[in-house]
């Protein structure tokens, strides 16, 4: 279980500004539950991320994962960037195994291990290809494969598929559906896409803006799979559009 | 066939030399003194008479010499003072002023130190060198680490990788590589230019720039223009097998056989 206990993070400019970006943020997740964050750009939902996976420290508040307070990076979470952040001098193959390198497990097994992920991503037989070679969304895809070759508890997504066109993006969100199911991670996914977060999402959180806070949390009830067009999904989207259209026109002011 | 299909191929680059030694040649003849210019076909006799008494080899030999210690000297001091400049922000603000203060002295400023300190010996050419190389390789090997994406740090980070050392080796350098290996392509144009200047003390009675004062003194300008010719030669020569080692061994480094 991860848990969010009184977050607050304040920012300071060079020339001595404070920027409040995150308000006593708190917030329980329940093991194997996907949740996604929305908000205006700005509202400090990548901020909280970054906090969870330990690339930055809250001035106040802590965050436990099945107890245990969170100190920095670690390998029970598992992260994927919003920007490509593959090594461009490492093979496919070879940038899944990175971390396995960095726990010491012996070249065969951890070859072996990268190359079932691999297949889980349905990129095999671009295993010796680089980075470069690839499009976004295979990128994406290596990525996601890369962060969970390490078997993190919680897996974090800063808006993976923002740089996508739509048609990839909705197999890339049917793909990591398929793993979520079988491998029943804790998902936190950032979007910007209201469709998104209710095709996904058992809970979406919406941020206000700046401060950062939590604004209402609503409870995607739809039965998976889910059917994109339904009435119900609609009914979703349309109050979660009210709740966020309300956020981003304060934003704009 | 290939060969010939190749040469094909370069028809216009290889009438443009053949017409400027042509070119050299009537020059060289109508002004008919050689030492304001030696014709190309005394050049040709030149060469092959130095390289028939294998006194080439031991002239090549030497000056290679200065350049291995003056460029080995420079990416051993070099890297290292860049790599902790681009990574740790205080070491920059601490050494850069300094660097700054050194870099802008030409290398050949430095010759009368160079022998005080090391005596007419291969060491004080290869200073000389040294001091031409070493400034791009710091250079070009801080702006390599420096510019290392931060996205690529932070992943490294959240897959385990988090003390500085294995940053530094595993994500930083393997980024900072080729802007390196830029740095020391520099670094050894402007250190084989320093060569000439170097043997310019005597330190042996070999090297191609000592060879160059030496026939100038007795004014055989046909073979001042040969040794001319060979430091070019050997300069293109250099570039050319570095770039292909970097690019075979890079090759072979992303592809894992190496590690």
């Amino acid at each position: 279980m991860l848990s969010i206990k009184n977050i607050n993070k304040t920012y300071h400019s060079e020339e001595g500004d404070e920027v409040l970006a995150l308000s006593d943020i708190n917030l329980e997740m329940k093991d194997k539950e996907f949740v996604c964050f929305i908000g205006p750009s700005g509202c400090g939902k990548t901020t909280m991320l970054r906090i969870i996976a330990g690339l930055e420290k809250p001035d106040s508040g802590t965050i436990t994962v099945h107890g245990e307070p969170i100190k920095g990076p670690g390998p029970d979470r598992g992260m994927v960037f919003q920007e490509y952040s593959l090594f461009p001098w490492r093979t496919v193959l070879k940038n899944i195994t990175f971390s396995l390198e960095m726990k010491k497990i012996p070249k065969g097994q951890r070859e072996d291990i990268a190359r079932r992920h691999l297949e889980l991503v349905g990129l095999s037989k671009f295993a010796d290809s680089y980075p470069h070679e690839l499009s976004g969304g295979m990128k994406q895809r290596v990525a996601i494969a890369r962060a969970l070759v390490n078997d993190p508890k919680v897996l974090l997504m800063d808006e993976p598929f923002g740089a996508v066109d739509a048609q990839t993006r909705n197999r890339l969100q049917q793909e990591l559906l398929k793993i979520w199911e079988r491998d029943k991670k804790t998902l936190l996914f950032i979007t910007h896409s209201v469709d998104e977060a209710v095709y996904l999402a058992d809970r979406v959180v919406v941020f206000t803006s700046r401060p950062g806070r939590i604004k209402e949390i609503f409870k995607i009830d739809l039965p998976r799979p889910r059917d994109r067009t339904s009435v119900d999904a609609n009914t979703c989207r349309e109050s979660l559009l009210s709740s966020l259209g309300a956020e981003i026109n304060n934003a704009i002011d | 066939m290939d060969i010939g299909q190749g040469l094909r191929k370069r028809t216009l680059e290889l009438t443009s030399i053949a017409t400027a030694i042509v070119i050299w040649e009537i020059v060289a003849r109508i002004i008919d003194i050689k030492y304001i210019l030696p014709s190309f076909t005394s050049v040709v006799s030149a060469f092959i008479e130095l390289v028939l008494e294998g006194e080439l080899y031991r002239d090549i030999l030497t000056s290679l010499n200065y350049f291995v210690i003056g460029i080995g000297l420079a990416i051993l001091v070099g890297m290292p003072i860049g790599t902790l400049m681009g990574w740790f922000k205080s070491i920059d603000r601490a050494v850069d002023p300094i660097i700054e203060m050194i870099r802008p002295i030409p290398p050949l400023a430095w010759i009368t130190f160079a022998i005080m300190w090391f005596g007419l010996t291969q060491y004080a050419a290869g200073f000389v060198i040294f001091i031409g190389a070493v400034f791009p390789i710091i250079i070009n090997t801080y702006t390599g680490f420096k510019n290392t994406p931060r996205v690529l740090v932070e992943s490294g980070k959240v897959l385990g990788c988090v003390n500085n050392i294995d940053i530094i080796y595993r994500i930083a350098l393997p980024f900072a590589l080729p802007s390196i290996a830029t740095g020391i392509r520099v670094g050894m144009g402007v250190g084989w230019m320093c060569v000439v200047a170097a043997e310019l003390f005597a330190v042996s009675k070999y090297g191609l720039g000592w060879k160059i004062w030496f026939w100038n003194d007795l004014h055989h300008m046909d073979l001042v223009l040969t040794y001319m010719l060979v430091l070019g030669m050997i300069a293109l020569i250099i570039d050319r097998v570095f770039r292909h080692i970097v690019q075979e061994w890079w090759l072979k480094w992303q592809s894992g056989v190496v590690v």
